[in-house]
Order: structure tokens, then C-alpha cells, then sequence
């Protein structure tokens, strides 16, 4: 899990579609969110309610956060488990469970 | 609006205002200094209501369970009811030894009068008789006196204090310690990369130093960044130091220290870092020693916030 947590914040970091969207975060702070992001989308116990979800991107949402953006996050998480060797099946349903948020973060 | 009281004062809080700012606004006699939560100047005790878990972010258990809170992070929904702390959170002291290291920074040097225990690379803030509050690095190590290394700044009222009007002997007060910014044993063969720029130099200083006095068996490089050459503050000291690679790094010269770290160091996945100083150099390197490999658990940051 913590390799996972590394290899996809620094994937989110450097791609250029939405790495303006973390400049000046708490980098502490926000790997503790994506690791409880990536448990949950693992099956793992999901510490986020809608609610949650919707305050935490509210901002980012009025900064321009939109569908490509929330893609361009599901295609890094795929590619972080594809390195990591995790199969293809496996990988389907964590982006099933990723997709389960989107309007949530997207505020719809 | 919730309404804070604070001895006889009462005020009203804005919204989107602090507990702090509301108390200074009403002129209640609270020190603060950072505004961000860290220093720990503005501390205070709830007589009365409810403040949120923010506020009492970092604080030791048992002055949370005293109900202390840190004003200027405190947002509290309803009415509060508030009291000055406890005298002794802070520790009494005396200025032992007042040198200048260079035209930029001086050396103060505190004897506290009861036991004040820390670890080499905490900060803690120093109190003026006044109130006057700021917070500054320890360079010094356990045991010894607390050595602060302060930046002579234009118009800073307590570097401008300590160049001109502070006296050995005066009396002082200190708060802390605080911050996570230091060595811990285990791992000993781990490399330590340790950069600071300015007087983050100073809990470089202790955090080296400490490593090599708990047997540290890695190599422990250390980096000073300054403008110019005056700025290297310690240099003659740092090239004596056993135990320690000291690397100084002039801007002007040789480029942005985020720069000449990642140039001596492409790969630093593996090693430990203390980033210590001005804001956005640590900010920069954290996150380039991040995205070259380097845990983010690894690396141990300490940005100096200006006084508010």
C-alpha cells in the first residue's frame, strides 16, 4: 500500500493536466488522503461519505475540476497497479470503485 | 456572532475571524507572534465553551486536557469564555552570552532556570518581558544552554532588540519546545542529507551534531545555502566539524540550492532529509527529493514562518 501511495502521488504530481491542482498543498497531509483514498479504493474501509467527498473538492470544483480531470486520476491509479504487476480484472474493479465518487468530487 | 470574553474584555467574533484576532482587535493583552498555529505564543485556556480539535492541533496531551488552545486556529462556532495559561508553560530564563556570528545574525545564548528538555532541531519561541514573542530553532544540544541563531532583520522588533538593547543577564521567557525536525536513532547507517538555507542553518547544526554524538554511521552531509558569501555564518566552524560533509552554496554563484542539491544528489532515494528555512526553498526540495525517489516519510521539514 505505501508503495502504491508514493508511486501514484508523484505520478499525480508531475502530470501536467492536473498537477496545478496540489501546488501549495501540505504534501504530509495530502499523501495521509491518498492513502486513505487508494484503502478504500482497494475495498478497504472507506473513511469518506459523499459529504466529505464534496466539501473536500468544493474548491478545486469553482478552480475548473472537471471530468477529464477526475480521468486523467483514474488512468494514474491504473497505471500505478499495472507497475505494481496487480491484474487487469483487479484493476477494473478499484476504477469501478474510484467511479463511484465522481459526483461526489465533481460536485454534481 | 459568537462573543469571546477574556478577563473583562468581551467582543464579538467576526466571521472568518480568529479568537486572536478578535482579542487584539479588542485589545486584550495576548502575545502572538507566527499566527499559523506553531509558535504557541497565543495560547490560552477555555474557562467556558466548546473550541474545536483544530485548535488544540499539536499541543501536549496535558495541556489539551488542561483545555489550552492555540488562539489564532481557533474558530470556535459558539460563545467562549477565556483565561491566561498556566505560568508554568513557559520556562523563566537569562541571556547568558550575546555574540554577533556575522553582520546578519547573532548568537544568544539562554540559561533556563528549572530543566528544559528537548531534542536538537526543535524550535521554541522567546518571550520579552514585554510579551513580545517569537520563535526560533535550537542549534544547540541536550544538556548544553539553548543557543538560537536570530536573523538581524530591518525593522524586526525583537532581532532589532537583540542587536542593541538586550543585555547578559536579562531576564527572559521560553515556550516549547516544538517541531518533529529531529534525529532519531535507528537506521544508523542511513546517509542524512541536511539543507538549510539562511539560519535554517542553525537546527542543521544540532541535528548534526546529535547524530554524530548517537553514533550516527551513515554519512551526514550537510548544506548551507546562503545569497552571498557573508551569509555562511558558521563556515569556519562547519569545516572544523568532524563527522560532517559540509557543503556550502552561494545563489549568486552557484545557482538555487534546490539545484545544487539534485546535482550532488541525483538519486536520493534511501537517504534521510532535514529541509530547514526560508518556506519556498523547502517546499521546492521536498517535493523535487519527493518526485526523485525520496520517501516522503524520510524527509523531515522545518519552514521558517515570518512573524505575522
Amino acid at each position: 500500500m505505501e508503495a502504491a501511495v508514493d508511486i501514484f502521488y508523484r505520478k499525480v504530481l508531475t502530470d501536467g493536466r492536473i498537477s496545478h491542482f496540489f501546488d501549495g498543498v501540505d504534501m504530509d497531509r495530502q499523501r495521509a488522503k491518498q492513502k486513505a483514498f487508494l484503502t478504500m479504493a482497494f475495498g478497504g474501509p472507506n473513511s469518506y461519505s459523499g459529504q466529505d467527498m464534496r466539501t473536500a473538492h468544493a474548491r478545486l470544483v469553482t478552480m475548473g475540476l472537471n471530468d477529464s480531470h477526475f480521468d486523467a486520476v483514474v488512468e494514474l491509479l491504473g497505471g500505478t497497479l499495472a507497475e505494481l504487476g496487480v491484474p487487469a480484472n483487479l484493476i477494473g474493479q478499484v476504477a469501478a470503485i474510484a467511479e463511484s465518487t465522481r459526483k461526489d468530487v465533481l460536485g454534481r | 456572532m459568537p462573543t469571546v470574553r477574556y478577563g473583562a474584555i468581551a467582543c464579538e467574533r467576526h466571521e472568518n475571524e480568529s479568537t486572536l484576532d478578535a482579542l487584539l482587535r479588542s485589545g486584550a493583552p495576548v502575545s502572538y507572534s507566527c499566527k499559523a498555529g506553531t509558535c504557541g505564543s497565543c495560547m490560552v485556556r477555555v474557562v467556558d465553551g466548546s473550541a474545536p480539535a483544530r485548535a488544540q492541533a499539536g499541543l501536549k496531551d496535558s495541556w489539551k486536557a488542561r483545555g489550552y488552545v492555540l488562539a489564532c486556529v481557533c474558530h470556535a462556532e459558539g460563545d467562549l469564555t477565556l483565561a491566561p495559561v498556566d505560568a508554568d508553560t513557559q520556562v523563566a530564563a537569562r541571556i547568558v552570552a550575546l555574540d554577533a556570528l556575522s553582520a546578519e545574525v547573532m548568537r544568544v545564548r539562554l540559561a533556563c532556570d528549572s530543566g528544559f528538555d528537548f531534542s536538537a532541531g526543535q524550535y521554541v519561541t522567546l518571550i520579552r518581558p514585554d510579551g513580545l514573542a517569537r520563535s526560533y530553532s535550537i542549534a544547540s544540544l541536550p544538556g548544553e544552554d539553548l543557543e538560537l541563531h536570530i536573523r538581524l532583520l530591518p525593522n524586526g522588533r525583537m532581532s532589532e532588540w537583540v542587536r542593541t538593547a538586550a543585555r547578559v543577564g536579562e531576564a527572559v521567557r521560553v515556550l516549547g519546545p516544538n517541531g518533529d525536525c529531529f534525529y532519531t536513532p535507528g537506521r544508523p547507517e542511513q546517509p542524512l542529507l541536511l539543507v538549510g538555507t539562511g539560519t535554517g542553518l542553525a537546527p542543521l547544526y544540532g541535528i548534526a551534531r546529535d547524530a554524530v554524538r548517537q553514533g550516527h554511521t551513515g554519512p551526514i552531509h550537510l548544506i548551507h545555502g546562503a545569497v552571498r558569501a557573508e551569509g555562511l555564518y558558521l563556515d569556519e566552524t562547519l569545516r572544523a566539524l568532524g563527522g560532517v560533509h559540509y557543503k556550502p552554496t552561494l545563489l549568486h554563484a552557484d545557482g538555487p540550492v534546490d539545484q545544487v542539491v539534485l546535482g550532488l544528489f541525483p538519486k536520493p532515494a534511501g537517504m534521510r532529509a532535514f529541509l530547514c528555512g526560508d518556506p519556498a526553498i523547502v517546499q521546492t526540495l521536498k517535493k523535487k527529493l519527493f518526485l526523485q525517489g525520496l520517501d516522503l516519510r524520510d524527509i523531515h521539514a522545518d519552514a521558517f514562518l515570518p512573524a505575522a
